[in-house]
C-alpha cells in the first residue's frame, strides 16, 4: 500500500449485452468504499460480473493492485477463482448443504487447506462476525442478518484483495436493515483493500460509502463524495432517490428562468448561465391563500398526488415549477388537501441550492 | 352447497365409464397375481436353488449396472447439460434411443457390437480374451445399456434446472471447476442422483429382452429373475408367480420411495 496509484481497483469497463451496453470507469483506492448507485437495469450487476470475472469485458481493462485481470486487447483474462475478489452476493448465496462453519471455510478448503487447517484459519472470522453460536447451523436456519454475516465472513476469510458487495441489505426486512447496516459499516472500515458496494438504496451509499458513483443506463451520470451527490444531484434520478426537487434553468442576475416554465429567486447572483436548482421537499410550504411574509418565491399550483411517507406526507403539486413538498399530516387536514386542490407554494430564496449544471 | 359441488365435480358417464374400465384394466392383473400367489408354500419356493440363484444374480447384476451407469452416466449428463460441443444435440438424441428401442433389438445390437464376431467384440476376444455374450458380465452390459438413459436424463434435467448462482459464488471463493462440481454441484443435485439411480436399478432389475438375447438364459450364470419367471411359466407356474411377486414388491417400493422422498424435491433450491 506504499503507492496508492498502483494499488486498488483501476477499471475501464465496456460490456455489450444485446441492446444494452455498459461503459464506465471505476477507480477505488485501498481502504476506500465506493458505492455504485443506480436504478434497476442501470448495469450494476453487469459491472459486478465484469469485475469478478463471471462476464468477460468487451472493451477496456481491469487492474487489481498491480495485476491486470482482464484486458481483451492484450488477450488477458484471469478466471474468477484466481482473482481473489471477495463477493457478498445479493441473497448471499450461502451453500445450503454446508454448515455455517463449512461455508466460512469453503474458500480456504478450495485454496488447498485441509479440513482441520481451514477450520482453524476461519475461526478468526467466525469470532469477528459473532458466528460462534451458529457454527453448526445450516443456512436455512439463519435469519437474514445472520446469513449476511456468514456471507461476509466467507468472503473475508479468503483474504481477498478487494471486496464487492451486491445489494447487501436488500434481502433484509426494514426493521433489521438499519442495525445490520451499522454493523456492516464497522466491518467495511476494517477492511484494508478497496470495496465496491452496488446498491439501489441511497441510504446504503450515504451510510457505508466514502464516494458515490451514480450509474444510469450503463453510463456514469455523477460521481463524488456522498455529501456532494446528496447536496447537488445532477439528474432527476439522483434527486428523487435523495429526496430532492431538481430543476433545470438559466440564471441571470439572481433570477433563474426554469426550462419547464416559471422562475425562482436565487440566494445570490453569483451563478450565471445554465444551472440546476435543488430544493428539499421540506423547504417548501403550502398555503390555502397567497402567503404574506418574507418568502421571495411564491407561486400557485394544483395538488396532483398525496403520499404518506413516515410521519410526513409528500404532496406533488402541478405548477410552474412542479415540485414535491413534504408537509405534516395536520397540515393536510388544515388545508383540506385532496387531488386537484388549488394551493399556493412558497420557499425562501436561501433554501435554494443553485449550481452550474 | 353439497348438492352443487357434487354435481359440479361428478363426471358425465361417457367419461366415467371408460375411466373406471381403464382403472380396472390396470389393477386387475395385479390383483390376479396376488390371488393366484401360492401363499402356503411361498417360502419354500423362494428358498429353492433356482429362485435364490436368480434373486442373487439379479441383485448383483442390477447393482453393478447401476454403479457403472453412475460412474459414466453422471459425467455424460454434465457434459450434455453444461458444455458446448459439436454434435451435442445428436448425442442427446442417441442417449434416449435405448429408452424407445425394443429391448430385443437392443440385445441384437449388443451382439453385433460386443459378440465374438462383433464390431468391438472381436478385438476384445483376440486381444484380451474377453467374451461378453452368455456370461454374467454380459447381463450387466445388457442391463446398463437399457437402464443408463434413465440416470442420464434425470441427472441432466437436474443440472439444467440448477441455478448457477451457487457455482458462481464458489468460483469467487477460489474453487476450481472440479472442486465446484464435487463440493457444490453434486450435493445440490443429490436428490436427483438418488432418484436417477433408483430408476436405473428398477429398470435393470426388470430387464428381459436385451438380456435373453445377448446373455442367454443359463441358470446361475445369466438367468435373472425375469428370465426365471419366464422359464417357470413353461414348467412350474407357482414359481413364476412367486418370483413375479418379488418383482412387484420391488416396483411398489421404488414408486412409494420416489414419490415420498425424491421426486418432489427433484432439484433442490
Amino acid at each position: 500500500m506504499t503507492d496508492d496509484s498502483t494499488q486498488g481497483i483501476h477499471a475501464t469497463i465496456g460490456i455489450d449485452r444485446g441492446e444494452f451496453t455498459l461503459d464506465m470507469s471505476l477507480t477505488v483506492a485501498p481502504g476506500e468504499v465506493v458505492a455504485v448507485l443506480g436504478p434497476n437495469g442501470a448495469g450494476k450487476s453487469t459491472l459486478l460480473r465484469g469485475l469478478v470475472g463471471l462476464t468477460p469485458i468487451d472493451r477496456g481493462s481491469i487492474r487489481l493492485d498491480d495485476v491486470v485481470v482482464d484486458d481483451p486487447d492484450a488477450d488477458v483474462l484471469i478466471e474468477p477463482a484466481k482473482r481473489r475478489i471477495g463477493v457478498v452476493f445479493q441473497e448471499y448465496r450461502l451453500f445450503p448443504h454446508l454448515t455455517v462453519e463449512d461455508n466460512v471455510a469453503f474458500g480456504l478448503r478450495s485454496a488447498g487447506f485441509g479440513k482441520q487447517a481451514a477450520q482453524v484459519a476461519s475461526q478468526e472470522w467466525i469470532d469477528r462476525l459473532e458466528l460462534a453460536a451458529l457454527r453448526a447451523r445450516k443456512p436455512g436456519e439463519l435469519s437474514g442478518g445472520q446469513a449476511q454475516r456468514v456471507a461476509l465472513a466467507r468472503a473475508l476469510a479468503t483474504k481477498p484483495r478487494a471486496l464487492l458487495l451486491d445489494e447487501p441489505l436488500s434481502a433484509l426486512d426494514i426493521a433489521t436493515r438499519q442495525d445490520v447496516r451499522t454493523h456492516l459499516s464497522g466491518h467495511l472500515r476494517q477492511f484494508a483493500g478497496p470495496t465496491v458496494l452496488v446498491t439501489h438504496d441511497p441510504l446504503d451509499a450515504l451510510v457505508l460509502a466514502d464516494r458515490v458513483v451514480v450509474l444510469e443506463g450503463g453510463r456514469v451520470t455523477q460521481e463524488g463524495t456522498t455529501h456532494e451527490v446528496a447536496q447537488r444531484p445532477s439528474t432527476p434520478y439522483v434527486a428523487s432517490v435523495m429526496g430532492l426537487n431538481l430543476l433545470r434553468g438559466k440564471a441571470l442576475a439572481g433570477i433563474v428562468q426554469l426550462d419547464d416554465g416559471g422562475e425562482l429567486q436565487a440566494p445570490d447572483a453569483s451563478t450565471v448561465g445554465p444551472v440546476l436548482v435543488a430544493i428539499r421537499p421540506a423547504a417548501i410550504s403550502l398555503h390555502a391563500h397567497r402567503p404574506e411574509g418574507s418568502a421571495r418565491n411564491v407561486w400557485q399550483g394544483v395538488v396532483d398526488n398525496i403520499q404518506p411517507v413516515g410521519d410526513r406526507v409528500r404532496v406533488s403539486v402541478s405548477a410552474s415549477p412542479s415540485v414535491v413538498v413534504d408537509v405534516t399530516r395536520s397540515a393536510v387536514v388544515e388545508l383540506g388537501l385532496v387531488r386537484d386542490t388549488s394551493v399556493w407554494l412558497s420557499t425562501k430564496a436561501t433554501e435554494l441550492e443553485v449550481y452550474a449544471g | 352447497m353439497t348438492r352443487r359441488s357434487r354435481s359440479a365435480t361428478s363426471p358425465p358417464w361417457p367419461v366415467a365409464l371408460p375411466a373406471v374400465l381403464a382403472l380396472a384394466f390396470l389393477t386387475l392383473p395385479v390383483i390376479g397375481l396376488l390371488v393366484r400367489t401360492p401363499w402356503g408354500h411361498l417360502l419354500d419356493i423362494l428358498t429353492s436353488k433356482t429362485s435364490l440363484d436368480a434373486l442373487r444374480l439379479s441383485l448383483e447384476t442390477s447393482i453393478a449396472a447401476t454403479i457403472i451407469a453412475f460412474l459414466v452416466g453422471v459425467p455424460l449428463a454434465w457434459l450434455l447439460a453444461r458444455s458446448e460441443f459439436v454434435g451435442r444435440r445428436l448425442a442427446r438424441a442417441l442417449v434416449t434411443v435405448p429408452l424407445v428401442l425394443p429391448p430385443v433389438v437392443g440385445g441384437i445390437a449388443l451382439l453385433l457390437a460386443f459378440g465374438r464376431r462383433g464390431l468391438v467384440g472381436q478385438y476384445l476376444d483376440s486381444c484380451c480374451g474377453i467374451t461378453l455374450p452368455f456370461t454374467t458380465p454380459g447381463v450387466v452390459v445388457a442391463e446398463t445399456f437399457v437402464a443408463m438413459p434413465f440416470l442420464i436424463i434425470t441427472v441432466e434435467g437436474a443440472l439444467r434446472g440448477l441455478d448457477s448462482k451457487l457455482e458462481d459464488a464458489a468460483a469467487t471463493l477460489g474453487a476450481g471447476r472440479w472442486t465446484i462440481f464435487r463440493r457444490v454441484t453434486l450435493p445440490l443435485i443429490g436428490p436427483s442422483l438418488i432418484a436417477g439411480a433408483v430408476l436405473t436399478f428398477a429398470r435393470a432389475l426388470g430387464e428381459f429382452g436385451a438380456t435373453i438375447t445377448f446373455a442367454g438364459n443359463l441358470p446361475g450364470v445369466t438367468q435373472t429373475l425375469p428370465l426365471a419367471v419366464y422359464v417357470g411359466l413353461e414348467g412350474d407356474l407357482d414359481q413364476a408367480v412367486a418370483l413375479s411377486l418379488i418383482l412387484l414388491l420391488v416396483s411398489i417400493a421404488v414408486l412409494v420411495g420416489l414419490r415420498d422422498r425424491w421426486l418432489r424435491t427433484g432439484s433442490a433450491s
